[in-house]
């Protein structure tokens, strides 16, 4: 097969995104975006934007910000905010820890990815949340393969893969009963390329951490981990500057940079389409074991 | 660029994973690092070579007993399109999880192991795909490697499948027969060399050349209603827009149309995608149509043409899948979901049940659980503005709504 690169964006994922945010703001009293400032919760916003158009988008954001975040995500998240007049609500993991509703990780694989579903759930909860429409999609790893659109989750969060209700046609059904609430998923059958050719084809601002810059990072297990103050290093690991980008956009502790020139969408699409490494293969949180997703979703995580 | 859905069932060990999985292998779809994965994981299992069935295989139950309990969806794209596959269980237990794949599917995709040809769950995937009206039928004979890549047993196959169809309940989709041996990658990317007596296209030849006409001007103009936008901001302060989703066939603007269930009529003013105005809109596009007049149209309207409005139905005879452990309950109120549009249901009778496998009708069963087949007598509180899914299967199927456990627990076909 050819490996020729493929631009263009498949009209339909947008088609059904935005059937699916309709069906989300007309079936749930207090749906909300939960935001992390990555390339699929921006693209969600777009869509939410263009869904309701002329009106206003009818969701809050949410961010959990685990205080572990990239400076440049939170500056983009308040510059977006800002310019299409959004209502946002952040809720901190630096809060739950103070709380003693969660303890910080120690050793050199520290990370608050675990943490992040307790503020989640506490925030839902406080906010009266029926609805929370993520930017995951079924391509990024084999769990997440099984989702629904609408995955259905008790008070805990909790994800049942055996009891999932099935979807048919494009028939959602969103009725819950007390205490439930329900991840939505638009678009979950959209590839990485698809939301990049999205980015492009919108011409929508992401961060900059996504296209090449100068960092200081080190080297551990064979991947490049961004340093922070966050970052628990060894003696023997020490920073050094190189030319890198970010695939994704989780925390400074658990996403791994890819040496990368790629300063423009087209060179980034381009490294995609012959990428040797797979997105989430950039996300150190995955790497704990194999059924890891799987084990966070059924805790509550997205 | 178009996208193809597809969903693939098969029997267990029938090679359905190792098809998609050699796929995906022949696109250029799996990164290295999974490909790594794989080569890992295979040899932890004791393999000589690398198990393409182990990309498909995802939750750790499934992955504990080596079968398929959900529909897992899996993605790749070629030069000419996306395509989406839902991977559904083959087994009886799965019969609902299969109507799900199948729900969303152009293609059908069923696998049959060249050595033991037809067996109980060929039946069932054919009826199940004749009943959902999916337009194509591809059928894979697999394993031809273990037959000595046979012409003689290939066609003993088809022969016995075309009886198969000569006895369809409904009408039989489009149906391609190609021998494959998806371990060696025979006839799936590429045309086989060893199946050289097999000059027709390979697997993904076929998928690749598959074309739909979206806008369909056979299917009736359908469009139901999400929501109405009103900003009442002041640029847009009488704005009154209905944002749905094209079902079938398309509209223009200027079109006369007629709003359900109200039955009054207006003209299309706009048709509108975001900051774009547009003259038409065809089937499965989700757009904003403004109208000329000020009429009765909400979440749960139909805007149709005068000329071929549906019928409003409160009486209705329908094919239903039951997909709950709780048995259909005769006299009880369901939540009828059509489209977007819920009203009460009360089941009036059980006509009869299917035996799936046998293609026979049991005309003395009454009860309906779980993965059952059969046909029921529904009657509703407000009438729904669907066509049979015969004559328009996007506006002809529904889901029913069990209101104590909020479970979707049947998908319905009007008659």
């Amino acid at each position: 097969m050819t490996n020729k690169i493929q631009w263009e964006f498949p009209q339909a994922l947008e088609d059904e995104a935005i059937y699916i945010l309709r069906e989300t703001a007309a079936q749930f009293e207090r749906p909300a975006i939960l935001f992390s400032g990555g390339k699929d919760s921006i693209t969600i916003v777009r869509l939410a934007q263009k869904a309701f158009y002329p009106g206003k988008v009818p969701f809050p954001l949410l961010h959990v910000d685990t205080g572990h975040n990239f400076p440049e995500t939170i500056q983009f998240r308040d510059w977006l905010v800002e310019s299409l007049g959004l209502d946002l609500r952040v809720r901190y993991v630096q809060d739950s820890i103070n709380q003693g509703k969660v303890q910080e990780e120690t050793g050199k694989y520290a990370s608050r990815n675990a943490l992040q579903t307790v503020t989640l759930l506490d925030a839902i909860e406080e906010l009266k949340f029926d609805a929370c429409i993520g930017g995951a999609r079924r391509d990024e790893e084999k769990a997440r393969a099984k989702e629904r659109i609408f995955s259905v989750r008790d008070e805990f969060g909790q994800w049942n893969a055996k009891m999932q209700r099935p979807e048919l046609f494009d028939m959602l059904n969103g009725k819950i009963g007390m205490g439930e609430n329900v991840r939505v998923f638009p678009i979950s059958n959209w590839t990485e390329l698809d939301v990049w050719n999205y980015i492009r084809r919108e011409k929508l601002e992401i961060p900059s951490i996504y296209f090449s810059h100068e960092r200081d990072i080190i080297e551990r297990d064979g991947m490049y981990w961004p340093h922070s103050p966050f970052l628990n290093t060894t003696e023997e690991e020490t920073p050094f500057r190189q030319k890198v980008r970010f695939r994704t956009v989780g925390d400074m502790t658990c996403t791994a940079a890819v040496i990368s020139e790629a300063d423009k969408l087209e060179d980034i699409i381009s490294e995609i389409l012959e990428a040797k490494i797979s997105e989430r293969g950039a996300r150190i949180d995955d790497k704990r074991s194999e059924a890891a997703m799987e084990k966070r979703k059924q805790a509550g995580y997205f | 660029m178009e996208v193809l859905r597809i969903t693939t069932s098969g029997s267990v060990d029938d090679g359905k994973s190792t098809l998609i999985g050699r796929l995906l292998y022949d696109t250029n779809s799996i990164p290295q690092d999974k490909m790594e994965a794989l080569h890992a994981a295979s040899k932890r299992k004791g393999l000589d070579f690398t198990d393409l069935s182990l990309l498909t295989d995802g939750l750790v139950a499934e992955r504990e007993q080596g079968i398929t309990i959900d529909v897992a969806h899996i993605y790749f794209s070629t030069p000419t399109r996306k395509y989406i596959i839902a991977d559904t269980p083959g087994h009886i237990e799965y019969t609902r999880n299969m109507v799900t794949g199948a729900s969303n599917a152009q293609v059908s995709l069923i696998l049959i192991d060249a050595r033991k040809g037809i067996v109980e769950q060929t039946y069932r995937h054919f009826f199940i795909a004749c009943l959902l009206r999916i337009p194509y039928l591809v059928v894979c004979v697999n394993k031809m490697d273990l037959v000595e890549y046979s012409e003689a047993r290939f066609n003993q196959i088809v022969e016995d499948f075309q009886q198969l169809i000569a006895k369809a309940p409904f009408k039989a989709p489009s149906i391609k027969y190609i021998p494959i041996s998806s371990i060696y990658g025979e006839n799936l990317a590429t045309r086989s060399e060893k199946i050289s007596w097999y000059s027709e296209e390979s697997l993904l030849e076929y998928l690749e050349q598959i074309t739909f006409d979206h806008a369909d001007s056979s299917h009736p103009a359908r469009f139901k209603v999400q929501s109405v936008i009103r900003p009442k901001t002041d640029a847009y302060h009488d704005f009154r827009g209905f944002a749905g989703k094209v079902v079938s066939g398309h509209f223009n603007v200027g079109d006369e149309i007629i709003s359900l269930p109200s039955l009054q009529k207006s003209r299309i003013k706009t048709i509108e995608q975001f900051e774009t105005k547009l003259t038409t809109a065809e089937a499965r596009q989700s757009v904003v149509i403004t109208l000329e007049d000020e009429i009765d149209t909400s979440r749960g309207s139909m805007l149709s043409r005068p000329e071929n409005a549906p019928s409003l139905l409160k009486e209705i005879d329908a094919q239903v899948c039951w997909m709950d452990q709780t048995r259909l309950v005769p006299g009880k109120t369901y939540l009828l979901q059509h489209g977007v549009n819920r009203v009460k249901a009360k089941v009036q009778q059980i006509q009869h049940v299917i035996d799936v496998t046998s293609n026979t009708i049991l005309e003395d069963k009454k009860e309906l659980g779980l993965n059952d087949i059969g046909k029921i007598t529904l009657k509703t509180a407000q009438p729904i503005f669907a066509d049979s899914y015969d004559a328009n299967p996007a506006n002809g199927a529904f889901i029913l709504i069990d209101e104590m456990s909020n479970s979707t627990v049947a998908v319905g076909f009007v008659a």
